[in-house]
């Protein structure tokens, strides 16, 4: 130590603790829950998506059911027949339903709003400066957005088992609960989907340095291109190679191995394939979505931050 | 270990044809104020962006206390606010403290003493998106501020700051300075750093032009005479204070001489004979130095 620290006051001679890479990113994902859970923006999108996954899954059907008419989703279904998928028991092949197209896309914008508005707001320059590294820092954005994830998901379930109970027990059926290891399967479909689209986002987010920007193209790509391609896939030979390995196949595969019924089906939602088989779909999620969060992060530490 | 906290050697930083930092070597030493002075665009925010590790260089080294930019070494034990304060908008000023105290693994109370010290206290709970340019500005500066960083750099810190502001951010780094804080501190604006900075670096056009103590720069006190005939009154000067130390400029006759020698300056014009109109001492402001820095660098470009 040189003379001048020894001299300098009390305050400065504890320097602020050097953090390690993991210490970093524990810090950093304290402070990033901090902020995501103080964010409006993600309170909105996690409740539109819970609103629209009850309104889809049970309310439209209950109302179709309990009215004994046929609305827009059901068409061409004996309304008594809805009644077993909106049972406790049903659960694993309801759960993700809406989650590739609907639910993609909220937990797109997620990702892409959690990673994209830092460049603008200057709040990365800001954070980058705090001791812990980069890959650090941006490992506690991902770590973050993984937690939010997997908090959609469990609330997801929880308001699933409640209106299907509340259904049950209106109807004076019994009470059959789905089987665990199938609600389990369901759960982690459900995960890898919605932690794919999730990491997608950040990456868009990263790329662009720009929320608008990525939340824009990101819609347009999972809402829109995707089918679009899928749609020439199925008139050209050669390019069915290629649409049936993109993300959105992929998580619809997901779904569509899960039981929901698939796109096509009368009752079937959009998003819902049966393109790939169950294993090989997960599998191709799951790269995606660590390529799509290890991508971001080299992005991040290798790119000058405005 | 060594007394520099900053060292570059060389730094230079190159957007594809235009050149934004060449070459800057600088210094800064334990336990001082530097100045880091140069016009709009000079290339100030860039180096120390640089030192702070969020843009790389494209050629030459940094070390700050020892390690590279951007290591949690050297970022940890920094406390900086570089080209305006970046927060979360939606967020109370407290909260995003509290959002930087967590990535600094430091205490909520820290949060606390660095509200009171930028005098945010009472508009802690209030939006970061409802503040005025002032109180953003005074946040970023809290913000640095947090976790009690060996070296504190505040690029512009009187931004947007009123007249009282900036009289309080003055005061504020002086507080700082006396408690033995190194402070590396960017500005335009020469009188803010005349009076705060210890030693300066002179930037114009991405180059450091130089780099010394106020005093050294500023040159020491000159004499200024004015007195009829002026071809005699500046061979009586050249006499008295030898022939490389008199210029004669628009507003008299300037003297290398400390002031003690003024009535010897008086009597040698006056036995002479000439009209002695005014004999007054005369210090270089720092603006005078930058404008003769800047301008030569102009002409020799």
């Amino acid at each position: 130590m040189s003379t001048a620290t020894m001299t300098a006051p009390a305050a400065h001679q504890t320097a602020r603790a050097v953090p390690s890479p993991l210490g970093g990113l524990l810090a950093s994902t304290r402070a990033e829950l901090l902020r995501l859970r103080k964010w409006p923006a993600v309170w909105v999108l996690a409740v539109v998506w819970l609103l629209l996954n009850l309104t889809f899954a049970y309310i439209f059907n209950y109302v179709a059911y309990a009215t004994d008419s046929s609305g827009f989703s059901n068409e061409g279904v004996d309304p008594s027949a809805l009644l077993p998928e909106l049972l406790p028991a049903a659960i694993p092949s309801v759960f993700t339903g809406g989650m590739p197209m609907f639910g993609g896309a909220i937990m797109f914008i997620l990702g892409a709003l959690a990673a994209g508005s830092g460049f603008g707001w200057g709040s990365w320059k800001t954070a980058l400066t705090q001791g812990p590294g980069r890959i650090s820092t941006f490992g506690g954005t991902l770590v973050a957005v993984a937690t939010v994830v997997v908090t959609v998901v469990a609330a997801t379930l929880a308001l699933d088992l409640a209106a299907s109970v509340l259904i049950a027990v209106t109807e004076g059926q019994t009470l059959t609960w789905p089987a665990l290891g199938a609600l389990a399967e369901s759960v982690g479909g459900g995960l890898l989907i919605f932690g794919m689209w999730a990491s997608a986002g950040v990456l868009v987010g990263v790329l662009t340095r720009s929320p608008a920007l990525a939340v824009g193209l990101g819609l347009v790509w999972s809402l829109v291109i995707e089918n679009l391609l899928r749609g020439v896939g199925n008139l050209l030979g050669g390019v069915e190679y290629v649409t049936n390995v993109l993300p959105g196949t992929a998580a619809g595969s997901v779904a569509g191995a899960l039981g929901p019924a698939s796109e096509g089906d009368p009752e079937g939602a959009p998003g819902i394939l049966t393109v790939l088989d169950g294993g090989p779909a997960a599998l191709l999620v799951t790269a995606y979505l660590v390529i799509f969060a290890a991508i971001a992060a080299v992005l991040m530490k290798r790119r000058d931050v405005p | 270990m060594t007394n520099s906290i900053v060292v570059t050697d060389r730094l230079t930083k190159r957007y594809g044809d235009r050149l934004a930092v060449s070459d800057v070597s600088l210094t800064v030493r334990r336990g001082e104020v530097y100045g880091f002075l140069g016009p709009n665009g000079a290339g100030k925010t860039t180096t120390l962006r640089m030192l702070l590790g969020l843009v790389r260089p494209t050629s030459g080294t940094a070390t700050i206390l020892g390690h590279a930019p951007g290591e949690p070494g050297a970022t940890a034990r920094i406390g900086a606010l570089v080209e305006g304060p970046g927060f979360y908008p939606y967020l109370s000023g407290r909260d995003n403290l509290r959002v930087m105290a967590r990535y600094q693994g430091v205490s909520d109370r820290a949060v606390e003493d660095v509200l009171e010290r930028v005098d945010l206290a009472e508009r802690g709970r209030d939006a970061f998106k409802s503040y005025s340019l002032g109180m953003k500005q005074r946040l970023g500066v809290a913000s640095a501020l947090l976790g009690d960083p060996d070296l504190l750099v505040l690029d512009e810190p009187t931004n947007g700051l009123d007249p009282g502001g900036m009289a309080d951010m003055r005061e504020l780094v002086v507080d700082l300075a006396e408690q033995g804080q190194t402070v590396l501190l960017s500005s335009h604006l020469l009188a803010e750093v005349q009076e705060i900075c210890d030693r300066v670096g002179v930037i114009a056009h991405g180059r450091l032009l130089a780099e010394s103590t106020v005093a050294e720069l500023r040159g020491a006190g000159t004499l200024l005479v004015r007195a009829q005939p002026v071809e005699r009154a500046l061979a009586v000067a050249m006499r008295v204070a030898g022939d490389d130390s008199v210029q004669l400029t628009d507003a008299g006759i300037r003297l290398d001489l400390p002031e003690d020698r003024a009535p010897e300056m008086a009597r040698a014009l006056v036995a002479e004979g000439l009209d002695v109109h005014e004999i007054r001492p005369s210090e270089r402001s720092l603006e005078d130095v930058f404008f003769e820095l800047t301008t030569d660098q102009e002409e020799n470009r």
